[in-house]
């Protein structure tokens, strides 16, 4: 153990290593460390962040798809209704323009019918007086019996 | 190598011996005799001269050559390192280097963090990263074989003959200069964050007023400032005694291929040499990084002491 100047030489190189180290070396490392931390903690932060947000919107779609889906509910719904309704009216329609052909249809045969009938007696009186007129042999004043053939031709 | 003109204490003494540049008997500083044999040095040693430039005369004007250079080369790279790393360092898209150096950076910090209370020391973590890699890129020289750097510094020749560097330690930390440099080194910051946070007479009163209170001064004084002073002296003799006697082992191993190549019995030693070099590489190689480890922490805890008022 021969201590000598090499003592303090050591201790020179020593301090010039550590300061060398203090001033070059740790100091960037240190911060890169550091911003690597925190990089990692706020990517963290924004995946829990992200994780959070994707649940609100799991739950807004929930929300929205279920409002979607009664609204079509009651969309269909009222269709239904509605084509009941279209149905409905146009069974009444339909009903009522048959009941109104029919009553015209029956107005035009009774009216065909009392036509027909007002020329059969006209005819049938005609029928009659000429009937008579051969059967009397003589000519029947038509004034004068005017009234009776009236009767008759009523009574038919 | 241990020949018929080397023997044994020779080849081990030669193998102690530090590369010293001091201050000769006659004032002026040169290498000492027959450590470096190039040139004007070669020619000294040989012509008579009215000065001697033995090691022992030196006394402390003496520079360990091998121990500054080996020391500076390696702290020289493990800065370069880290600086090349750190210049091109990005938090979002490191490098491989780069993610092995943040995995230093990690331990460090953690272990710091771990044991030092105080925060916002700027000088703590740099502190304890150069020491550990830099104590540790030291202690690795003891890997190498002993003979390998004094062999090529020597000229490629057995230490019997003078050659250009006759003396080179490869291992700084096995002198005791190295780690006792680091660890005044900390024991200057001791006494200086000791008296800055407890103020002199608080740093003085833990000295003399504890355990036993002002009654009992002389006592306390006897227990606590040897303590006080042995930790930081321990620290520096801990990582010099654990690594000298690693590398005391390996020179002891070194002896057995003095006639490998000379007689079936020096093959035999030299095959058994090999196998205890071995074993004792892989068993050194825990003391290596330990020893680091252990200067490290013990810098950190003893730091961390100076900042806390105790009992």
């Amino acid at each position: 153990m021969n201590f000598n100047f090499t003592l303090i030489g050591q201790l020179l190189a020593f301090i010039l290593f550590v300061w060398f180290c203090m001033r070059y070396v740790w100091p960037p490392m240190l911060q890169i460390l550091e911003e690597r931390e925190k990089e990692v903690a706020d990517g963290l932060e924004a995946a829990s962040r992200g994780r959070r947000e994707l649940e609100e919107a799991n739950t807004q779609r929930d929300a929205i798809v279920d409002e979607a889906k009664k609204e079509a509910a009651d969309l269909v719904s009222q269709a239904g209704q509605r084509a009941n309704q279209m149905v409905e009216d146009a069974k009444s329609q339909a009903q009522e323009e048959a009941d109104r052909i029919k009553t015209s249809a029956k107005a035009d045969l009774d009216q065909a019918a009392k036509k027909a009938r007002e020329e059969i007696r006209a005819e049938v009186s005609a029928l009659v007086v000429a009937g008579a007129e051969k059967i009397l042999g003589s000519e029947i004043d038509q004034e004068k019996n005017a009234e009776i053939i009236e009767e008759i031709s009523k009574e038919l | 190598m241990a020949s018929k003109e080397l023997n044994s204490t020779d080849f081990i003494q030669h193998h102690l011996q530090n590369l010293t540049f001091g201050e000769c008997s006659d004032g002026k500083w040169r290498f000492a005799d027959h450590h470096i044999n190039i040139g004007k040095a070669h020619t000294e040693h040989k012509t008579d001269k009215d000065y001697t430039c033995d090691v022992k005369e030196m006394g402390f004007n003496a520079i360990h050559v091998d121990t500054m250079v080996m020391s500076l080369l390696l702290g020289g790279i493990v800065s370069f390192l880290f600086w090349s790393i750190a210049r091109k360092a990005s938090a979002t898209n490191p490098s491989k280097l780069q993610n092995a150096f943040e995995y230093v950076i990690d331990f460090v910090r953690g272990a710091v963090n771990d044991t030092f209370e105080p925060k916002g020391n700027k000088i703590i973590g740099p502190l304890a990263l150069t020491s550990i890699s830099w104590i540790l890129l030291m202690n690795l020289m003891d890997l190498l074989p002993v003979d390998l750097i004094p062999w090529i510094a020597n000229g490629f020749q057995s230490s019997v003959n003078y050659g250009p560097v006759h003396y080179f330690k490869v291992l700084p930390v096995a002198d005791i200069n190295a780690p006792a440099g680091m660890a005044l080194g900390i024991a200057i910051m001791i006494h200086y964050y000791s008296i800055k946070n407890k103020g002199v007479g608080g740093f003085l009163a833990e000295l003399t007023l504890q355990p036993l209170g002002k009654w009992a001064l002389p006592f306390n004084m006897i227990v606590e400032i040897p303590g006080f002073y042995a930790k930081q002296a321990a620290l520096g003799l801990r990582l010099y005694g654990n690594l000298f006697a690693g590398e005391m082992i390996f020179i002891l191993i070194a002896l057995l291929f003095g006639s490998f190549f000379e007689s079936i019995a020096g093959f035999m030693w030299g095959a058994l040499g090999i196998l205890l070099h071995l074993g004792w590489a892989i068993f050194h190689i825990l003391i290596i990084a330990l020893q680091a480890y252990v200067f490290m922490i013990l810098t950190v805890v003893f730091l961390n002491q100076a900042h806390e008022a105790h009992h």
